[in-house]
């Protein structure tokens, strides 16, 4: 039962980051329509960056600001050259041209600072809560604590940033209708620049947490694409979506993969969460939050 | 009218609700459709006209009530069911298919016709070659009828709108249907291709004596054309008759002029 | 002048119905396949025929694959390589454990299986669509690459799951040389093109686009949702596990599950999207263009960069230069290079006159 518990946990702590993966994909999809394939590109180039910086002799302010800043410039960029010329275009075009965004991302990265695998220090040790293990036996690495606390903030500041600030009451007018949107007197274009730079300062912090957890190299990307069935089972446009399905997914992949992967030969973790999405989608098509919807006609 | 006679009671609704969450689109809604006879829906905006066509054929499927077509009872219709008993359609926003080309778009609405397998037209060999002959002449004939010779081989998306109005009939045509179903086919146009588009339905209902459905909002055209009327508003029946009845109903004409609501 | 269909009235609707209507269009068609059958073999060096005009060959049949799926039915999947996968290793083990299996056969084989996990993983497209499927196309990507992997039968029990493709044999002849295997594989290729280019053109193709163009109302005009879509899954599967089983027996020789990921995958993606999605010809140019966009590539970096960049750019600036191109054909040319060519046949066809 302990046992249990220990590699729950450790899956709902891994799951917090797949939601912060997800979380960059509901803002950019609410705000634009556009459904960013690109997302765990970002995190593993904002990772790549951050270290990049460090490696350069910049003090962990500084590079984390300029990370944050290159991302900022990312997200400009693509707006200016992928985004608006492709305005009304179906939905699935913008998908294939993040598909391209990806590629373009994980190249300058690459190209910029090497495709070494570095670590990545935030000066937090992963080892077990001690005074958890004292009282009650079970093991929780205060690195995943910590990780899931910046989650739990990086929420609060969005949620607050939503709520309190004129250009977060224009971002979810946007989500609701472009048109009233424009009313609120802020150009479309400029929200746009806003909401991937906001995808990008999560997709930094999430670069960090998880480079310092398992190191900064191109396999992160691939970590990052399982944000894609959290969003399947959270939604597209539900923050609170988000965070749960990354839960849900994150345990019960590491739930499988401990308890059925030594009957199947282990690994399973690379497709469980897309398998148990798409199962998901079978039963449940508009996802945990979405509501039903009959086109129209 | 014409010399055609309106026959028996082909499809009958009866006490039809359909509700998309809270919203109530149709309440209680009765009535029939006599074979060969041309059949109004009218009503104001979001009166539920579309939703009630979406119900005949199966798009929508309605929580409660019943549809006796041809004699055959059921909860709801399956669209593609309903395709293959002879009924056929037009959408208030067109709904062609924006990649092909006009002469492929009408091919498509002899679908149900065609019975070669997948592998016998990839070979494209006896009776798959027989058959996109055979349903090519059919094509041509709709293709004629309507006038649209000069456009056949032209991507629908390039169409001015009327035409492309023109192309969904010749589409819905081809399946030779025993029953129409039409969602405003003069929306948008001006005063002759509405005229043209009056003479067509006309034509149809005349030649092949198909049934016709039709939602119009031009109340002249429809007091013309039209052999029965149903008017809905709010999702409920407020009048059912000839068009002369219909226009002397006070329900009726209350709710055009927006009075007492 | 040259390129002119005034003057060819159709006078017949099987005349307008042809596979190729325009005379030229036909001439240009066999001109193209004479070359490719008898010159081709003669004039290219064993490199060449070995390490770029078979992957082509493959690779376009594989994209015609996903152009079946995606540009003409309008479902997106990101799975194509693991179809592929399906094909290389039902192909392996049909000549492995069927006696005297005829090698046209196991493809056929290998195709078929493809064909059947295609429509297992097509099934969730009844109920969902756009980005939700191409999410879902991705389980089947790395569910079968991992399955392929950890069951051992699959390889023979090889380690990690490598397999090294039996000889190809017909009728007592051994298709050993680069030129053997090179003709082979484009028989199979332009008879499988043939095909397509058939269903396309005929009512199973006009209701795959019409799924893709507006699916209620291509249900409300009789066709059956489930059973367009599943086929268009079948077909497509079908034709990339042959050419699975191709890149396996005529290409790459010894294969392991790893070696169709999903980068493969995309690669096939941007294929169509470079050569023009919906459109039988925009496959082979995708695919001509991908295949030797890396050469190119290459050359450039050695003979002109070679000072000026650290050689690990090469690789990264292949990634960059190919995202890039999927941007820019999506914004400029969204129908791709068989567009540009199209545009290009029709200004031919009014030359020398503009007007
Ligand atoms: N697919 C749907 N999902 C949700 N609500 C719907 C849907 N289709 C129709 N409705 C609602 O049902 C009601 C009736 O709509 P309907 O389109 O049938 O009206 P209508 O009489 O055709 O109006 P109009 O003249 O504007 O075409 C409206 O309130 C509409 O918003
Ligand atoms: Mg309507």
């Amino acid at each position: 039962m302990q046992f249990f518990i220990e590699v729950l946990l450790g899956g709902l702590l891994s799951g917090v980051m797949y939601s912060f993966v997800a979380l960059g994909f509901v803002l950019i999809y609410k705000a634009s329509g556009v459904f960013n394939f690109a997302q765990g590109a970002m995190v593993f180039a904002a990772a790549l960056t951050f270290v990049g910086f460090q490696e350069m002799g910049l003090p962990f302010p500084a590079a984390l600001l300029a990370a944050f800043a290159v991302m900022v410039v990312l997200g400009i960029v693509t707006e200016r050259v992928v985004l608006r010329p492709l305005v009304n275009q179906p939905p699935i075009t913008l998908f294939m041209a993040t598909i391209g965004l990806t590629y373009v991302i994980e190249g300058l990265a690459q190209g910029v600072w090497g495709a070494n695998v570095r670590g990545l220090e935030l000066g937090i040790e992963d080892v077990p809560v001690q005074w958890l293990m004292d009282s009650t036996g079970i093991g929780v690495s205060t690195f995943d604590l910590f990780g899931a606390g910046v989650a739990a903030l990086l929420v609060t500041l969005l949620a607050l940033f939503f709520q309190y600030t004129r250009i977060g009451r224009a971002l979810r007018a946007v989500a609701d209708d472009h048109q009233a949107a424009l009313s609120i007197g802020i150009p479309l274009q400029t929200i746009w620049r806003i909401v991937w730079a906001v995808a990008g300062f999560v997709a930094l912090v999430a670069g960090l947490i998880w480079g310092a957890r398992n190191g900064v190299s191109f396999s992160l990307t691939f970590t990052a694409l399982k944000a894609l069935p959290v969003l399947i089972l959270g939604g597209f446009t539900s923050i609170p979506g988000a965070i749960v399905g990354g839960l849900i997914i994150g345990s019960t992949e590491k739930l499988a993969e401990v308890y059925l992967g030594e009957y199947v030969g282990g690994g399973i973790d690379s497709w469980f969460p897309y398998v148990m999405a798409l199962a998901f989608l079978l039963v449940r098509p508009e996802g945990l939050f979405g509501e039903k919807h009959i086109d129209r006609v | 009218m014409s010399g055609r006679k309106i026959g028996d009671v082909i499809l009958d609704l009866q006490n039809i609700s359909l509700r998309f969450g809270g919203v109530k689109a149709l309440t209680d809604i009765s009535f029939n459709v006599r074979e060969h006879e041309v059949r109004a829906i009218i009503g104001p905006n979001g009166a539920g006209k579309s939703s009630m066509l979406n119900v005949i054929n199966g798009v929508y499927h309605p929580q409660e009530g019943r549809i006796v077509f041809h004699g055959e009872e059921r909860r709801k219709m399956e669209p593609h069911k309903a395709a293959k008993q002879g009924i056929a359609r037009t959408f208030q926003n067109i709904a062609l298919f924006k990649g092909m080309s006009v002469l492929d778009n009408i091919m498509t609405g002899r679908i149900t016709k065609m019975h070669a397998s997948f592998l016998e037209q990839a070979i494209h060999f006896g009776r798959a070659r027989r058959e996109e002959l055979e349903h090519r002449h059919k094509v041509e004939e709709v293709i004629d009828f309507l006038e649209i010779q000069h456009i056949r081989k032209t991507p629908v998306g390039r169409l001015p709108y009327g035409l492309q109005k023109r192309v969904e009939l010749a589409r819905a045509l081809a399946a030779e249907p025993t029953m129409l179903l039409l969602d405003e086919p003069m929306a948008g146009m001006n005063v002759e291709e509405k005229q043209d588009m009056c003479r067509f339905i006309l034509d149809v209902n005349d030649q092949f004596g198909t049934t016709i459905v039709l939602i119009e909002h031009d109340m002249g055209v429809v007091m013309d054309i039209s052999d029965r009327v149903v008017v809905l508003d709010y999702g409920k029946k407020i009048g059912d008759g000839t068009p002369d009845e219909v226009r002397n109903n006070p329900e009726v004409i209350s709710a055009y002029l927006g009075v007492a609501h | 002048m040259l390129y002119r269909e005034a003057g060819q009235f159709k006078t017949s609707y099987a005349a307008d119905q042809q596979i190729f209507p325009i005379r030229q269009d036909r001439i240009g068609i066999l001109i193209i396949l004479a070359i490719a059958f008898f010159a081709v073999p003669m004039l290219f060096s064993e490199y060449w025929l070995k390490a770029i005009l078979i992957p082509f060959l493959i690779f376009s049949l594989a994209a015609l694959g996903l152009n079946i799926l995606t540009g003409y039915a309008g479902q997106l999947s990101l799975g194509s390589a693991a179809f592929m996968a399906v094909g290389a290793f039902a192909s392996y083990n049909f000549m492995l454990r069927v006696d005297g299996m005829p090698i046209l056969l196991a493809f056929i084989g290998g195709g078929l299986a493809a064909a059947a996990v295609g429509i297992a993983f097509g099934l969730p497209s009844l109920r969902i669509k756009g980005f939700y499927l191409a999410v879902a196309t991705l389980a089947a990507q790395f569910f079968i690459v991992w399955l392929l992997t950890k069951v051992g039968w699959f390889s023979n029990y090889s380690s990690s799951g490598v397999i090294t493709a039996q000889d190809m044999e017909i009728l007592g002849y051994r298709f050993v040389t680069p030129e053997a295997k090179y003709l082979l594989v484009l028989a199979i290729v332009v008879v499988l093109a043939l095909l397509a280019k058939n269903m396309v053109r005929s009512s199973v193709g006009r209701a795959w686009m019409a799924v893709r163009d507006m699916d209620v109302a291509a249900e409300v005009i009789g066709i059956r949702i489930m059973h367009t879509k599943l086929l268009a899954f079948a077909v497509s599967s079908f034709y990339c596990g042959v050419a699975g089983a191709l890149y396996a027996f005529a290409y790459i020789g010894t294969v392991e599950p790893e070696g169709f990921s999903l980068d493969l995958s995309f690669k096939i993606l941007f294929m169509i999207i470079i050569g023009g999605v919906g459109s039988i010809s925009g496959a082979f140019l995708g695919a001509a263009f991908i295949v030797l966009l890396p050469i190119a590539l290459d050359v450039i970096v050695q003979q002109w960069l070679a000072g000026v960049l650290p050689p690990s750019v090469s690789s990264n600036l292949q990634l960059i230069v190919f995202g890039g191109l999927i941007i820019f054909f999506l914004i400029v040319e969204p129908h791709g290079l068989a567009r540009l060519w199209q545009i290009g046949k029709e200004k031919l066809r009014l030359w020398p006159f503009p007007h």
